[in-house]
């Protein structure tokens, strides 16, 4: 085998044996290098030659040096958005639900179609630092720590909207076994008391998670601002107008590495790398990774049996838990890609960490997981016809797949195309290398997923067994406003994630780097002795 | 008999030593040369965590079989907690729906139990692992290196603290030496 893996003149570079390697040269069929064909091949998860150094200078970078216009731009803009948001709750609280379009026969609507769609959002971070850690998949450093911030944020919103659609918020309280002197409690056999519990245990345990990959991180940030504080390098801090207006910019009277060296360092909890401390870390990590794993399952499936155990057709239905799930991972992976491709355009240096091989791989699970959503629209039909139920049969057929008779046909159609037809183009390898192919189809894949949302909940609803009980649904601009905020609230927290915190998880990144397992220094004779050893990266692609 | 108390040419007292290794395989080797010299109080430092450090530093199983015990522990109590609270629940204020069957019906609890032995299993794990590990810590001596701090960038380090019993400033250090240290020194308390 004349070729050379691109992994070992990174390990053999960095273990001095070769300085000249060059990165240079590499074959355009392999993209930015890392879209090796050959599954014998490790392809780099890092590029350019990068060493532990540089990872830390770039993603420290991000926190540490200004932001680019486009930071501010972008934050104002989505801030302005989610302005909207907070008077659309306050105005729901003061007058009622009635605010919005609910009427007696569709009362659930773009309440629950926002909550379903913002937590299934939330599982791709999961299930990347959770099921992917356990299979061992190490391509998910470039993207963990992004996609659990997204995770986090996503819940936030999701939280909001069943909060608010109980209609008196102050009693909200009565969803949680609190001893009270009515002396009444919830009813634990109902989902969704059970849907309380798995979401609040989901935020809960992905917010653990997300702290506890970023303690070394944030350690590392902790020691660089101390380090410049000793070496007086640092600054007083700067306030300047994030707008092209003369205004005089404020000096604070203290450093801004004072300011990270004490935030930094209270939260990394005093974090000092020893090698007893990351043994015990990683076994607790592979822990809350093993229970993610099925958490992450568990939380849709209860999400999905909030409608699968009620009788209504078109909701009562076995296939809903794993086809919540996958729906959730599908939408998921889709925000990711729909946040991550244009971050990479924006962040300097962010293209070395995040390949092309990260987003074809990402690209792949959207396909797969499109094709099992896919499977199980077709699974309902299929169940609908072979039920024999009359009025399941009309749910699928009469309330959604027929134009004539469907008012919805229009959500039901829009669905499909979006989650089964555009993933379809992920065939094509040309397409699912192609960053701006993959973020238009993420961005068709997240509107067919709201819509998926919507097809279930509405069209199912709007016309239950009793023809003189149907009624249409019109969202208010209450609707709108209060979901399009939704949207500027996750964006907004996104920004000041990538903004204040690493937005790769450094310590994990450095241990699948070339050169972090001692084996990578071990046998420099033998690298010499073979005939690989002089052979240019570019023969990889053949 | 009294161990010994080491001081600095300023006076102040020896917290231990640290020696600065280029790599992990050198790091790994200089691990394993400690370890079977017999000391007790040192430690490793590394960016990240290196692959099988814990056999090299012989603490495999030992360092993390309390916390193995504490995060079960956690885990058992979330789930018999979680299915009584919602047993005695049902049985203190008992809501008939649909006409479905109350009594001795366990199944509806399934999904609660199991969500609480997720969080405590989660809340044990991550507070096992600090608790066992001494943190939160305000401050620590080794960072009153400045070299240390790079620690968490590329560095790699052994420290070998003064209180072990086989701790002497001269032999020590040539054993870090003879490991393959490049860069030695004393750390004051």
């Amino acid at each position: 085998m004349s070729v050379i893996n691109p992994d070992q003149i990174d390990a053999q570079r960095l273990a001095g044996m070769r300085p000249d390697a060059s990165r240079g040269d590499i074959d355009p069929a392999l993209g930015d290098g890392s879209l090796v064909d050959d599954p014998a091949l490790r392809p780099p998860l890092v590029l350019n030659g990068r060493d532990f150094h540089d990872v830390t200078e770039i993603v420290c970078g991000y926190t540490e040096k200004a932001p680019g216009w486009w930071w501010f731009h972008a934050l104002g803009f989505a801030a302005t958005v989610a302005g909207p948001a907070q008077n659309m709750i306050h105005y729901l609280i003061i007058t009622g639900v009635g605010v919005w379009g609910l009427n007696n026969q569709v009362d659930w609507a773009w309440d629950i179609t926002n909550f379903v769609f913002w937590i299934g959002i939330g599982h791709a971070g999961t299930l990347i630092s959770a099921i992917l850690c356990l299979l061992k998949q190490e391509w998910r450093t470039a993207v963990n720590r992004s996609a659990e911030a997204m995770t986090i944020f996503a819940v936030v919103c999701a939280g909001i909207f069943p909060g608010i659609h109980v209609g008196r918020v102050w009693f909200a309280w009565m969803l949680f076994p609190i001893p009270n002197y009515n002396w009444i409690w919830p009813n634990f056999r109902s989902p969704l008391l059970w849907d309380v519990f798995a979401v609040s245990t989901y935020a809960t345990v992905s917010a653990l998670f997300w702290y506890m990959g970023l303690i070394p991180d944030l350690a590392t940030l902790r020691d660089r601002a101390h380090r410049r504080l000793q070496r007086g390098e640092s600054q007083n801090m700067k306030l300047r107008l994030a707008l092209p207006i003369p205004f005089p910019v404020l000096t604070m009277p203290f450093k801004g590495d004072t300011l990270r060296a004490y935030i930094y360092g209270f939260l990394a909890l005093g974090w000092r790398f020893s090698g007893t401390h990351w043994f015990r870390y990683e076994k607790a990590y592979l822990i809350l990774a093993g229970i993610s794993t099925p958490l992450v399952l568990s939380v849709h499936s209860i999400v999905s049996f909030d409608f699968a155990t009620s009788i209504l057709p078109g909701w009562h239905t076995t296939i809903f838990p794993p086809y919540f799930v996958a729906g959730a991972v599908f939408g998921g992976f889709a925000m990711v890609l729909l946040l991550l491709i244009p971050l990479r355009e924006l962040l300097p240096n962010m293209k070395d960490l995040l390949t092309l091989r990260h987003l074809e791989l990402m690209a792949k699970i959207l396909l797969v997981t499109g094709m099992m959503v896919g499977f199980a629209y077709g699974m309902e039909f299929f169940i609908a016809w072979y039920g024999a139920n009359q009025f399941e049969w009309y749910a699928f057929i009469g309330n959604r797949a027929n134009p004539e008779t469907a008012p919805y046909w229009w959500a039901y159609y829009t669905m499909i195309f979006c989650n089964v037809v555009t993933p379809q183009l992920f065939w094509v390898k040309k397409f699912r290398q192609n960053p701006i192919i993959i973020w238009i189809v993420a961005l068709f894949v997240t509107v067919g997923m709201w819509f998926e949302r919507f097809v279930i909940i509405v069209t199912s609803l709007h016309r239950a067994f009793l023809p003189g009980e149907w009624h249409m649904f019109y969202p208010t601009w209450v609707d709108i406003l209060t979901f399009v905020g939704s949207i500027g609230i996750f964006l907004t927290l996104f920004l000041l994630f990538v903004r204040f915190l690493p937005i790769f998880p450094i310590a994990e990144l450095k241990a699948v780097m070339p050169g972090a397992s001692p084996h990578d220094h071990e046998h420099h004779d033998d690298d010499h002795s073979d005939d690989q050893g002089d052979a240019p990266a570019k023969e990889g692609a053949h | 008999m009294a161990r010994p108390i080491y001081q600095t040419e300023s006076g102040a007292r020896v917290f231990g030593i640290l020696a600065q290794f280029e790599n992990t395989l050198t790091l790994t080797n200089a691990a394993k040369a400690v370890r079977d010299a017999g000391f007790r109080k040192w430690d490793t430092h590394s960016p990240f965590p290196v692959h099988e450090m814990e056999h090299a530093m012989g603490i495999a199983g030992r360092a993390v079989r309390p916390l193995a015990y504490a995060i079960g522990l956690a885990a058992l109590t979330g789930v018999v907690g979680g299915f009584l609270m919602q047993w005695w629940i049902n049985y203190d204020y008992f809501i008939v729906v649909q006409g479905k069957p109350t009594d001795g019906a366990w199944e509806p609890f399934i999904p609660v139990t199991f969500e609480m032995g997720i969080l405590l299993t989660a809340f044990a794990a991550i507070i096992g692992m600090l608790a066992f590990n001494g943190l939160p810590r305000h401050h620590h001596p080794l960072f009153n290196s400045e070299r240390f701090l790079s620690t968490s960038d590329d560095a790699f380090f052994i420290s070998v603290e003064a209180k072990d019993v086989k701790f002497d400033p001269e032999t020590t250090r040539k054993l870090l030496e003879d490991a393959g240290a490049t860069h030695i020194e004393l750390v004051e308390e």
